[in-house]
């Protein structure tokens, strides 16, 4: 189904996102949508960004043809240059940060969220080979684990569901989902609708979720001022 | 001392790896950390039933954008155990692992980076197994035993000890010890601890004492074999 209403452009669900970061955060952001965070964090905030490939401090991209430090990457695979105070490490160690819970917050894309808080974003069904890469270790290490995706699919599937149908990257520890109509907290008891996009009702965000949707009672408009 | 032997050529320092050598791939991509000169005279040579353990599939980068990678031929790899077997930096084209993935040619373990990357440093440390949390409740802990400890279930999993690890360095000194340039170190220094053989490509080889103890990454203990190779990979 479709609702023929304005929806947040990849950014705004960022720039949403960011707000959360609280000052001198330890941060892993995954690839899409969660990448956006770090343009939306101001540096003066102290937030830190972690590259699971090894890299603590991630500053600025660097411009590819322009390479000012080479082989310095975040895990995508794009160069950046590291922010003063940056700390390289291996990838036992990289993940020692991951799964020890030393980062405050990771944030991840996703296919599908279920209402007990599973997350699948590593791969289709259907397709013969996925790429789970680094995403089960952060999302099961990661102290809060925030999802930022579209609310539905292209083609209009909803992607928050009583039961996630595509391969689990890891289960109960998704604790916020950010999509370009809604805030939702995934509680005890549930899903918690606690913000919507301007000009959204809380019917039409239920229409376009699978799973059952609590309202909070301070349910508020999502703040799109930087 | 333990100097360690420099060879003349990539395809000297591999020339041992036999047929059904397990062989861990250092770095992280195809273009970062990764040894593609060792890896090249591997995908050059004649070794068959070949288990490479890596972040990703055995490719290297080439620096040409008309041919952007070159593969160790699935042929003559029984199994990659790895966590990025469909890798974006194959969409200039797709990896022929891909379709031995799918047809069940070559045999894929796919296994979550940090676990990944523990299972080859505990292989290192002499430690056969640990529990993570990673994986708990999906298919990564099919077949594995799970247990609580402290109200949390985490899952076994076993270490890792190659026959062989390729590593890429920026520097050695004369008794192999290592320094890595930037994000380009990644699974080199687990892999290097993990493998029976460590053979590693460096840029640089100089004079023991002129790295300064405290700025040693990978201690020369591990590492056996050196190769230089002259100029920076793409």
């Amino acid at each position: 189904m479709t609702i023929e209403k304005d929806r947040l452009p990849r950014e705004l669900i960022a720039m949403r996102v960011a707000k959360e970061l609280q000052p001198g955060y330890f941060v892993n952001l995954g690839i899409g949508i969660p990448n956006l965070v770090a343009d939306f964090t101001p540096p003066e905030k102290g937030v830190i960004f972690h590259a699971e490939n090894g890299l603590l401090g991630i500053g600025r991209a660097q411009e590819v043809g322009k390479i000012e430090i080479p082989d310095m990457m975040n895990a995508g695979g794009q160069p950046v240059m590291p922010i003063p105070g940056a700390w390289l490490m291996d990838s036992a160690e990289s993940f020692a940060i991951v799964r020890g819970g030393h980062l405050d917050v990771a944030v991840l894309g996703g296919l599908q969220v279920s209402e007990k808080g599973d997350l699948a974003n590593w791969m289709r069904p259907g397709r013969a080979v996925g790429s789970v890469g680094g995403a089960a270790d952060i999302a099961a290490g990661a102290r809060q684990l925030f999802v930022a995706m579209e609310h539905t699919t292209k083609d209009g599937e909803m992607k928050i569901v009583r039961e996630c149908t595509y391969p689990l990257t890891a289960v109960g520890v998704v604790k916020k989902v950010f999509t370009d109509i809604a805030v939702i907290r995934v509680d005890s008891s549930g899903l918690v609708l606690e913000e919507v996009a301007p000009g959204w009702t809380p019917e039409e965000v239920r229409a376009l979720t699978e799973a059952p949707l609590a309202v909070s009672p301070s349910l508020r408009e999502i703040d799109l001022t930087m | 001392m333990a100097i360690r032997p420099v060879f003349d050529s990539p395809e000297e320092a591999v020339s041992d790896i036999f047929d059904g050598a397990s062989i861990a791939l250092g770095g992280f991509s195809a273009a970062l950390g990764c040894p593609i000169n060792l890896l090249r005279a591997v995908a050059g040579g004649s070794a068959r039933d070949l288990t490479f353990i890596g972040n990703g599939v055995p490719q290297g980068a080439t620096g040409n954008p008309e041919q952007p990678f070159f593969v160790v031929p699935p042929e003559r790899v029984r199994k990659v155990i790895c966590s990025f077997p469909a890798a974006a930096t194959t969409r200039r084209g797709v990896s022929p692992y891909e379709a031995a993935f799918a047809e069940g040619t070559t045999e894929l373990e796919l296994v979550p980076q940090g676990t990944l990357a523990e299972r080859l440093r505990a292989g290192g440390a002499g430690i056969p197994a640990f529990y993570t949390p990673t994986g708990v409740g999906t298919q990564f802990e099919k077949g594995k035993e799970v247990r609580e400890f402290d109200g949390r279930k985490y899952v076994l999993e076993r270490a890792l000890r190659p026959d062989f690890a390729l590593v890429k360095a920026l520097k050695a000194d004369k008794l192999g010890n290592l320094v890595y340039r930037n994000t380009a170190r990644a699974f080199n220094p687990p892999m290097a601890m993990a493998a029976k053989v460590t053979i590693a490509e460096v840029e640089e080889i100089v004079e023991p004492g002129e790295i300064p103890p405290e700025l040693i990454v990978t201690p020369g203990i591990y590492v056996h074999r050196l190769v230089l190779v002259q100029g920076r990979q793409p």
